[in-house]
């Protein structure tokens, strides 16, 4: 993954740098994604048309954007207000249980959570595979097992592992004493799958 | 910031991936841009390219040979708009 910042990244797409904005869409389409289908819970056909759309005014209107440094709340706020036009187009009345409660929370936790991703860059090919293989395309220990050819055990543990430096990469003055311990070789804390 | 292994895990399963598909229409827009460009100024300028287009955009599209992708209907539908 490119580590330029989001205004080098910015300044590269405004000068025509197709590959900086290949980069742009790597770095934030997740946190498009999940803020339209997690917070919005847009289904999935509209969740594709605001992600596409999102995408489509950022590269338009990317000269407009004061700051670099401020591409992450300003995605955010052009999600938000795509789900929303989505939302008041499609006409449709949600169930008070089921409007989003606290959106700025909800990004809110989507911002730490990209914080997170963007850390996992900073470990081996390794590590940053196994992790983004079981938490964040759900695949089970016997499916990554069988494509690294590892036992399944193995693979918790390798998590375990990885897991450890991924904090450690965030946080490297933590307290190691101090700090909870995940997952054993079982995998119990992690949750098995 | 300072977090436990548990809340990482979390905030890994807060972001999953994405269909590849969603990820590569959004990457090959620059790419398309300047072809979109060409239809738009000929929908600007055609009465009858305009008339097609707003009857069925995307069926303008195949006909010009332009998969009509979310991603590109949608950069068209914005240069389009009044």
């Amino acid at each position: 993954m490119d580590a330029a910042s989001d205004a080098q990244l910015v300044a590269r797409c405004r000068a025509g740098d197709q590959e900086a904005w290949g980069v742009l869409v790597d770095r934030y389409a997740r946190y498009v994604h999940a803020i339209v289908v997690r917070v919005y819970r847009l289904d999935s056909h509209d969740a594709e048309d605001v992600f596409q759309e999102v995408f489509a005014r950022a590269f338009e209107r990317l000269d407009t954007l004061r700051d670099g440094d401020a591409l992450r709340p300003w995605i955010a706020q052009t999600a938000r207000n795509c789900a929303v036009d989505t939302l008041r187009r499609s006409g449709r009345e949600l169930p008070v249980d089921e409007v989003p409660e606290d959106v700025d929370d909800g990004v809110a936790r989507l911002d730490e959570a990209l914080t997170v991703h963007a850390a996992l860059d900073r470990l081996s090919v390794e590590c940053h595979e196994i992790l983004d293989r079981f938490f964040c395309r759900d695949e089970s220990y016997r499916t990554i097992g069988a494509d690294l050819d590892l036992p399944p055990g193995t693979i918790a543990s390798r998590i375990a592992r990885c897991l450890s430096r991924l904090r450690d990469v965030l946080d490297p003055g933590g307290d190691r004493a101090g700090r909870k311990r995940t997952p054993t070789t079982s995998g119990e804390q992690v949750g098995q799958r | 910031m300072t977090t436990s292994e548990e809340q990482i895990a979390k905030l890994l399963r807060a972001l999953p991936a994405v269909p590849a598909g969603w990820v590569q229409a959004a990457k090959e827009l620059p790419a398309v841009r300047l072809e979109l460009e060409t239809i738009v100024e000929r929908i600007e300028s055609d009465e009858r390219a305009r008339a097609l287009a707003v009857a069925d955009l995307e069926a303008m599209l195949r006909a010009e040979g332009v998969e009509p992708t979310p991603v590109v209907v949608a950069h068209l539908r914005r240069r389009l708009a009044p």
